[in-house]
């Protein structure tokens, strides 16, 4: 199935969905098919401030545990706490419900460091 | 639907008022000094059951449990051989088994002997020249010797911070590392299993004079005895680096090699796998560390010592201090004495022998019906990937699951984390010719129905206690006590 | 050689002919088992699968005595044995760490089943229930014991829980200098300066009571009872102490005096460690032993060592497994909370079975037995003329005696008496021996201690 259209990607699997004045994060569909059943996700704070590309929390399978790095620089304005209670929220609906991070971007122009949903779709059919 | 139980934990078997064993009746007069109130306990929640009630559950709930005594075991690197029962019987004596380890050494000379002879036992297999028995345990072990390398390099004026470690380690040779203050490097095995020279040189001029030890397990954890391993040791040393062993795989080398030969400096032995103290469910094991003369004076608390036929505890002079509360764990040390004791030099090398003769039979047997990691003479273990079966829609984990049903326990499965679908078979020099055919026969039974019937395997295991846990909900909504 | 013979008349023949002329009961192979093997793998000889190892350094010499049958082995083990002077026939004082209770005889024959004793850590739980249970049921006595909320599967020793215990406390609190009491154990002391040197944390040994944190500290840790064997009333004010300043508190208990003492959650701990050996395991010269390790709920990620959870399986029936294994050095690596891959299991059950055979009111009867004869014993020490017992604050089953020779004069007096006295501890405090009174010490073995020493002053 091809991914949104409605959003941009990044290479580490994330992906980024502009709302108003603000964005939301999170992991792609891809992402959580290699990741098996998620357990458990560690977010930043909100009012954490994240520089693209670098890490910014972690989520964990039963067995593996992956970095996540931000697509984006910018604010962390909420955290969801609905996926932190239930990460297999990921798992289910890593595109809508398993959304991570509501970010206050600081430079709109990194999101031309972003693929587009075909590119990424390319991307990860390597 | 109802939730069944195999058994009933301690606290749903307690009835209010039941005892498990008597206790006597205080003899000293009770003392007119009360402890203070404020410091007492009104409630201890344990459990109360009958002796009967006690004796059912534990045997039962060993019932659930598969073991070398029962099963065929062939874990890779962990080496499930024979764990004689004259050691068990030799530890539970009371002229050891209620020796105080703060006694005077002149009231434990015995346990000192022990002691002093498996040091010197140890150095003497694996060709170094001092030894320490003080790690409780592999990965305490691990540390210890890092933290000997430390000291060492800290003493001649050398601060070096990096540690390589091929990325075919054990998780402990990283975590430990760390642990010890270390950054980490890795380098990745060449196609042949044999470590990358060339990254390998790549590694130490780029980090050059940081470089403190290659950590490296011999022979690998993919099963292979390095042929360039001299070559190693030399590279090493050029840099001013020391070479660190992990002796899991001490098995395939007993007599045949010695580590301290090829150009060691350090090196930790696992006493529950190599020398056949039991597992226990996950321990107690132990882990003491061999050592070249240059490291001696920095070894941990305490060395057993010899001085006009006395034996005493001593402290190396620039040691590392102290590991754990007392001398290491001397029940594991003590069977770990008896078991070289039984064999010799010449039983020793037997051992060795016919683990890796096994393994290759192991080898040559399921070489058609699996792909091999690596196609070459293997030591004490073989390494098989799944791949071919995962193709076919049965993963490693279900093919490992599948063995339950034809009563194996499965192997080490996804380790090393390099080979992809990785299937490690270590059959030991324990298990007769009759049960490895009865094994090949089985794996080669499994491959067909991969082939054939997938999904057999993947609802496997269907004849065991229980079938397939839910590890994801385990850890999303963790249970850990009643 | 003098191993079992019933083969070493046969001649060997073919390639097998380099093994071992003799059968070991280890190792069940034969010449015509060999003979096939290699047949089979496409080999000449055994020789050959060594091929890898560089010819110049290919089976060494092996200095190391001969082999032994079974019956010489158990005998020259008995000869050896033969020369400790332990517990068994002696009236025993001696604690300081490891302690001589009375075991129920439940308690081995359980543990040393085959199918807990030969299994390994339960990877495949289908068929490792029995441990993962058993591993389960310990997490929750040591809850239970301690008061606190989670527990871990079981560290290497008491000592090593409690280096932990401060490592995590830094991970906690991303501080990097750790508070310890100087009435911890000294030993268990030197291994916590071991485990910070390590990672390059700071350690301060404050004196006892006085503890004075500041906001680098990640912990306060201290000893109920302390190495002396007094049970302190302000361990409350400490805990506050160590949490106004940011700080963990850490209390490392002993499990039998937890029978009646107040457990450390009470006042305030944020983590426990005990030593578990009091609880039905042997003394065995100082190990195996199990670490019990515990603290609040809010730690649990960053708590070393294996943890076991309830689960179910497919069909809906109640089971164990390992969980929250992200945190362990298989998968973490070197960001692991912990290089640990054991839990001391074994020893873990042996406790458990204890505690399960004494239930409540008997580890709490064992208590009370160690209280009364200890102070009875204490009693009778101080009326002796040139001893004092130290009795400024409150304790368990252990006391300080001041003597008015050196104590190792007085132990090795005892000891031909047939009595372990108690330990020596003048490089601490000049002329003084710390005693230790189970329950298994009798009212005749303490009026014998008694009179010895005083006819040794």
């Amino acid at each position: 199935m091809p991914s949104p259209a409605d959003r941009k990607y990044s290479r580490e699997h994330e992906w980024l969905k502009l709302d108003g004045e603000s964005a939301i994060v999170g992991v792609t569909d891809y992402a959580q098919e290699q990741l098996g059943d998620v357990v458990y996700v560690d977010l930043p704070e909100p009012g954490t401030a994240l520089t693209q590309f670098e890490k910014m929390g972690e989520i964990e399978s039963v067995k593996a545990v992956s970095d996540l790095f931000t697509p984006v620089s910018g604010e962390v304005l909420e955290v969801n706490q609905q996926v932190v209670e239930k990460p297999e929220l990921v798992n289910n609906d890593a595109h809508g419900a398993g959304w991570l991070l509501r970010v206050r971007l600081s430079d709109a122009s990194e999101l031309e460091k972003l693929l587009s949903p075909e590119e990424y779709d390319a991307f990860i059919a390597g | 639907m109802s939730t069944q139980i195999l058994e009933k934990t301690l606290m749903e078997l307690s009835h209010a008022g039941r005892v498990g064993v008597t206790l006597p009746e205080s003899d000293v007069p009770r003392s007119a000094e009360r402890p203070p109130a404020a410091l007492l306990r009104d409630e201890l929640p344990l459990p109360e059951l009958s002796q009967l009630d006690v004796v059912r559950h534990f045997t039962r709930l060993s019932q659930l449990n598969w073991s070398i005594d029962t099963h065929m075991y062939p874990l890779g690197s962990c080496t499930m051989k024979l764990n004689p029962k004259v050691n068990d019987a030799i530890a539970a004596t009371p002229a050891f088994a209620e020796a105080h380890p703060m006694q005077p050494a002149e009231d434990v000379q015995g346990a000192l002997a022990v002691m002093h002879g498996l040091q010197r036992m140890l150095a003497e297999i694996t060709g170094m020249d001092a030894c320490s028995l003080a790690p409780l345990a592999g990965a305490q072990g691990e540390l210890a010797a890092v933290l000997v390398i430390k000291a060492y390099l800290e003493s001649i004026g050398e601060h070096r911070t990096t540690i390589v470690v091929p990325d075919s380690a054990h998780g402990t040779n990283p975590a430990t590392a760390s642990m010890a203050g270390f950054d980490v490097v890795a380098v990745k095995p060449q196609p042949d299993g044999d470590m990358d020279l060339d990254a390998l040189r790549a590694a130490l001029e780029e980090h050059g004079p940081t470089v403190a030890a290659l950590m490296i397990t011999l022979p690998s954890t993919l099963g292979l005895f390095d042929r360039n391993i001299v070559r190693i040791a030399e590279m090493v040393h050029a840099h001013g680096a020391l070479m660190y062993g992990d002796g899991a795989n001490l098995n395939a080398m007993l007599g045949q090699v010695k580590p301290g030969d090829l150009g060691f400096d350090a090196m930790h032995i696992n006493l529950h796998k190599t020398f056949s103290q039991p597992h226990g469910g996950g321990g107690p094991g132990a882990g003491p560390i061999v050592v070249s003369a240059r490291l001696a004076p920095f070894l941990p608390s305490p060395h057993v010592e010899q001085v006009d036929g006395r034996y005493a505890l001593a402290d190396p002079p620039h040691g590392i201090g102290r590991l754990g509360a007392f001398h290491g764990n001397f029940g594991v040390l003590l069977r770990a004495y008896a078991y070289i004791r039984s064999l010799g030099a010449d039983g020793l090398r037997a051992i060795s022998e016919a683990a890796v003769l096994n393994a290759n039979y192991v080898q040559a047997r399921l070489r058609g019906a699996y792909d091999l990691a690596h196609d070459r003479t293997c030591m004490h273990e073989v390494l098989f990937s799944g791949r071919r079966q995962k193709a076919h829609g049965a993963k490693t984990l279900d093919i490992a699951k599948r063995m339950i049903d034809y009563g194996y326990h499965p192997p080490t499965i996804y380790f090393p984390l390099v080979v992809d679908e990785a299937l490690m078979i270590e059959p030991t020099e324990s298990e007769t010719k009759e049960t490895l055919d009865a094994f090949c026969d089985a794996m080669l039974e499994i491959a067909r129905e991969a082939e054939t019937q997938p999904e057999l395997l993947r609802e496997a295991p269907h004849a065991a206690p229980l079938r397939r846990l839910d590890e994801a909900t385990a850890a999303r909504k963790p249970i850990l006590r009643w | 050689m003098t191993t079992e013979t019933q083969d070493a008349t046969t001649p060997a023949a073919g390639p097998a002919a380099e093994a071992p002329a003799v059968q070991h009961p280890y190792i069940p192979l034969t010449d015509d088992d060999r003979a096939a093997m290699l047949a089979t793998v496409g080999a000449a000889s055994t020789a050959d699968l060594f091929a890898d190892i560089p010819a110049p350094h290919r089976l060494p010499a092996l200095d190391l005595p001969d082999a032994l049958s079974e019956l010489e082995l158990l005998q020259a083990m008995q000869a050896l044995g033969a020369n400790n002077r332990v517990a068994t026939e002696r009236a025993c004082f001696l604690g300081a760490g490891a302690y001589r209770h009375f075991r129920p005889s439940i308690v081995e024959p359980l543990v040393m089943r085959g199918e807990f004793l030969t299994s390994y850590t339960p990877y495949q739980p289908e068929v490792s229930q029995g441990t993962l249970q058993t591993i389960f049921e310990f997490q929750s006595l040591v809850c239970a014991l301690t008061g606190m909320d989670v527990a871990n599967a079981g560290m290497y020793d008491g000592a090593s829980a409690l280096a932990e215990a401060c490592l995590m406390a830094c991970a906690v609190t991303g501080r990097r200098r750790i508070a310890v009491s100087d009435r911890v154990h000294p030993h268990w002391l030197d291994v916590v300066r071991g485990y910070a040197r390590g990672r390059g944390i700071a350690v301060d040994a404050l004196p006892h009571g006085e503890f004075t944190l500041t906001g680098e500290h990640a912990c306060l840790a201290v000893a109920q009872p302390d190495f002396f064997g007094r049970v302190s009333a302000d361990a409350g004010v400490w805990g506050e102490a160590a949490h106004a300043a940011g700080a963990l508190f850490v209390v490392a208990a002993d499990p039998v005096s937890l029978g009646l003492y107040r457990a450390p959650a009470d006042y305030g701990a944020d983590v426990v460690v005990a030593e578990g050996q009091a609880l039905g395991v042997p003394l065995s010269y100082g190990g195996p032993y199990v670490g019990m390790f515990a603290c609040r709920e809010r730690f649990i990620r960053q708590m070393p060592g294996r943890i076991v959870g309830q689960t179910a399986d497919l069909d809906g029936r109640r089971g164990y497994v390992l969980t929250l294994q992200t945190r362990e050095q298989h998968i973490r690596r070197e960001r692991a909370t912990s290089n640990i891959c054991t839990s001391q299991q074994l020893i873990a059950l042996a406790t458990a079975v204890h505690l399960a055979a004494l239930g409540p009111r008997g580890l709490r009867r064992v208590a009370e037995l160690c209280y009364e004869k200890a102070h009875y014993a204490a009693a009778a020490l101080d009326a002796l003329p040139g001893y004092a017992v130290e009795r400024d604050e409150p304790f368990f089953h252990e006391f300080v005696v001041r003597t008015p020779r050196p104590p190792a004069e007085i132990n090795r007096a005892l000891m031909e008496r047939g009595i372990i006295g108690g330990l020596d501890v003048s490089d601490l405090l000049r002329h003084r021996m710390l005693l230790c009174v189970t329950e298994m010490n009798t009212r005749a073995e303490i009026d014998a201690l008694a009179t010895a020493l005083e006819e040794l002053a």
